[in-house]
């Protein structure tokens, strides 16, 4: 097995911020990815893109390519097309390209896998035609494409806003953005204003895509309270509830887009057994991290919003930060070598993070699109509905664990990615106590699939 | 459900052939093997093994796995994070993926 400094899990920015950093420091790292390319989500294809008229997508996409162009240095081994189905506490990597599999062994390493976005069960989420907003933006980068008929937007966040001004720059109608943002939240947030004010830039921005939305005459029909996608074996109508009103109004379409925010990827943070805390102001996990961003697994540390939100420029921040801990903890940097720009990048990101509690209490969604009714599906893989989860709950069990056991709820193959938030708050619900007591899955390797004829191409390359 | 935007670039962007459940598909060099099938109008890609439910690709980043297919005879492909090329053969994926 070959032993690498350091190995960094992602090359969105908080990846490629933190392989630069770490190439100052005469450390040749590493860089896995499962994408085809570099740039994470936020940056997707940017060498690439069929979408070149550079106001479609706007300026903060194109501001990647610095971080880009700096994946390329020599010095840096970027594995694109590579999947991380195995990482041990004693950093063990098992990697997946094509057919080939292989373990390599890391003296440090940075997971910046980045981001997903929170589940949004309502009822008639899974058929196809349903999609998210993330997704959307996906096709839009990666591969031109753009919805066929006006399309539906649903939910609450940044994300949300700005594909509907991308779609809208690039002549895609929209059909109604329905907005699902708390009445309430508005005051809320205002209270967290002035602070916001510190990454004023990035206020200005959200105003300014909310005004390009009015300016276009976007239908957009603000405090939706509830939400179905109907059809037959795909989406063909959704309908909607407003503010108090109990009249539900239709609307035929193909294609429905949602999103209520996006949450960390804690799959491998938690498969190690890191200390995970749930954080009720993003009402997500994180997992537990010092000032340098290492986590209680010895010479791991994480950066970027897989520790937690922060957004892309922060993201990049924080993988200078940890690309530091990473030089200091291989003894390749000292301490006052480097505390001037320690200082400087701390600095940086209290102003760039200083948005995020405005942005939290405005778009924190509210329970009941967190806590979906009895009939709607919380499991997608293995099919099990909310109500199953609260009979589960009503016989003792209390916590999904215990209803992965009962009813195989997070046992399909995307390992409880799109049902363990909401399971976990469910089951809270339903038994009176904490998230943080009712605890998440246990999770274990492999993170993604790989078949035994693959796993043993791991062993065939360690003989040789 | 989508469509190729009219980019200058589109059209002059290399193009794949691949198949799907047999029938010829033509893709864009570049695109993975779920954006191809949506670009051509596919819109379910799979049955569920519990209810036979139809799905389509949902998340589009390799989370939710409602983009699984068989490639080139291999089950339980994620098809948000394969890139297609020439000759590929795709199938939909009913029920359980096959074993061996």
């Amino acid at each position: 097995m070959t032993t690498h400094d350091l190995v960094i899990l992602g090359s969105g920015p908080a990846g490629m911020a933190a392989a630069a950093t770490a190439v100052t420091h005469g450390i040749k790292p590493v860089v896995v990815d499962e994408q085809p390319a570099p740039g994470g989500q936020i940056y997707r294809s940017i060498e690439s893109t069929p979408v070149k008229e550079r106001r479609i997508l706007g300026e903060d996409y194109w501001q990647g390519k610095a971080l880009i162009d700096g994946l390329g240095d020599p010095r840096i081994d970027y594995r694109p097309g590579t999947t991380l189905w195995q990482l041990t506490r004693r950093l063990e990597v098992g990697l997946l390209r094509g057919e080939q599999a292989s373990m390599i062994r890391a003296r440090h390493v940075i997971l910046a896998h980045g981001a997903m976005e929170r589940p949004f069960p309502i009822p008639g989420w899974t058929l196809p035609g349903v999609m998210t907003a993330g997704s959307g933006q996906i096709l839009l980068k990666s591969a031109g494409l753009a919805p066929s008929a006006p399309v539906v937007l649903a939910g609450c966040g940044p994300l949300l806003l700005l594909l509907a001004v991308q779609y809208l720059r690039a002549g895609i109608p929209i059909a109604a953005l329905l907005d699902t943002t708390s009445t309430g939240h508005y005051r809320d947030a205002l209270r967290l204003l002035p602070g916001a004010l510190r990454s004023a830039g990035t206020l200005f921005k959200g105003v300014g895509l909310l005004a390009e939305l009015r300016r276009a005459g976007v239908r957009h029909v603000r405090h939706v309270t509830a939400l179905e996608a109907q059809g037959d074996e795909r989406l063909e109508r959704i309908r909607w509830q407003c503010g108090d009103g109990a009249e539900w109004h239709y609307l035929s379409t193909p294609l429905l887009l949602l999103h209520q925010g996006v949450v960390p990827n804690t799959q491998v943070t938690r498969a190690l057994d890191c200390t995970h805390d749930w954080d009720e102001r993003q009402l997500a996990w994180h997992p537990r991290t010092d000032p340098w961003l290492a986590t209680d697994v010895e010479g791991v540390a994480v950066a970027g919003d897989a520790g937690g939100i922060v957004g892309a420029k922060a993201s990049a921040i924080q993988g200078r930060l940890a690309g530091l801990g990473a030089a200091m903890a291989l003894g390749r940097a000292g301490e006052e070598q480097t505390r001037k720009e320690v200082k400087r990048l701390r600095r940086d990101l209290a102003r760039e993070t200083a948005i995020r509690p405005f942005l939290d209490v405005l778009y924190r969604p509210a329970a009941h699109w967190r806590l979906p009714e009895d009939d709607t599906l919380v499991c997608r893989c293995e099919e099990v509905t909310a109500g199953e989860l609260r009979r589960m709950a009503d016989q003792g069990c209390r916590g999904p664990n215990q209803t992965k056991s009962f009813t195989r709820c997070g046992m399909g193959p995307c390992q409880g990615r799109m049902c363990g938030l909401t399971v976990s708050e469910l089951l809270a619900d339903a038994n009176g106590q904490s998230v943080a007591e009712t605890g998440y899955y246990r999770l274990r390797p492999p993170f993604k699939p790989i078949t035994l004829g693959q796993l043993a191409t791991a062993a065939e390359d360690a003989s040789r | 459900m989508f469509k190729r935007l009219p980019l200058p670039d589109t059209s002059a962007q290399k193009s794949v052939m691949v198949y799907f459940d047999g029938q010829q598909v033509t893709a864009r060099d570049g695109d993975t093997i779920a954006a191809a099938l949506l670009a051509a109008g596919v819109e379910a890609c799979r049955t569920t093994p519990v209810s036979g439910a139809p799905r389509g690709p949902y998340c589009m980043m390799g989370v939710c796995f409602e983009c699984l297919v068989e490639v080139d005879g291999v089950p339980n492909v994620q098809g948000c994070q394969i890139l297609v090329k020439d000759g590929m053969q795709i199938r939909s994926q009913h029920g359980a993926r096959r074993l061996g």
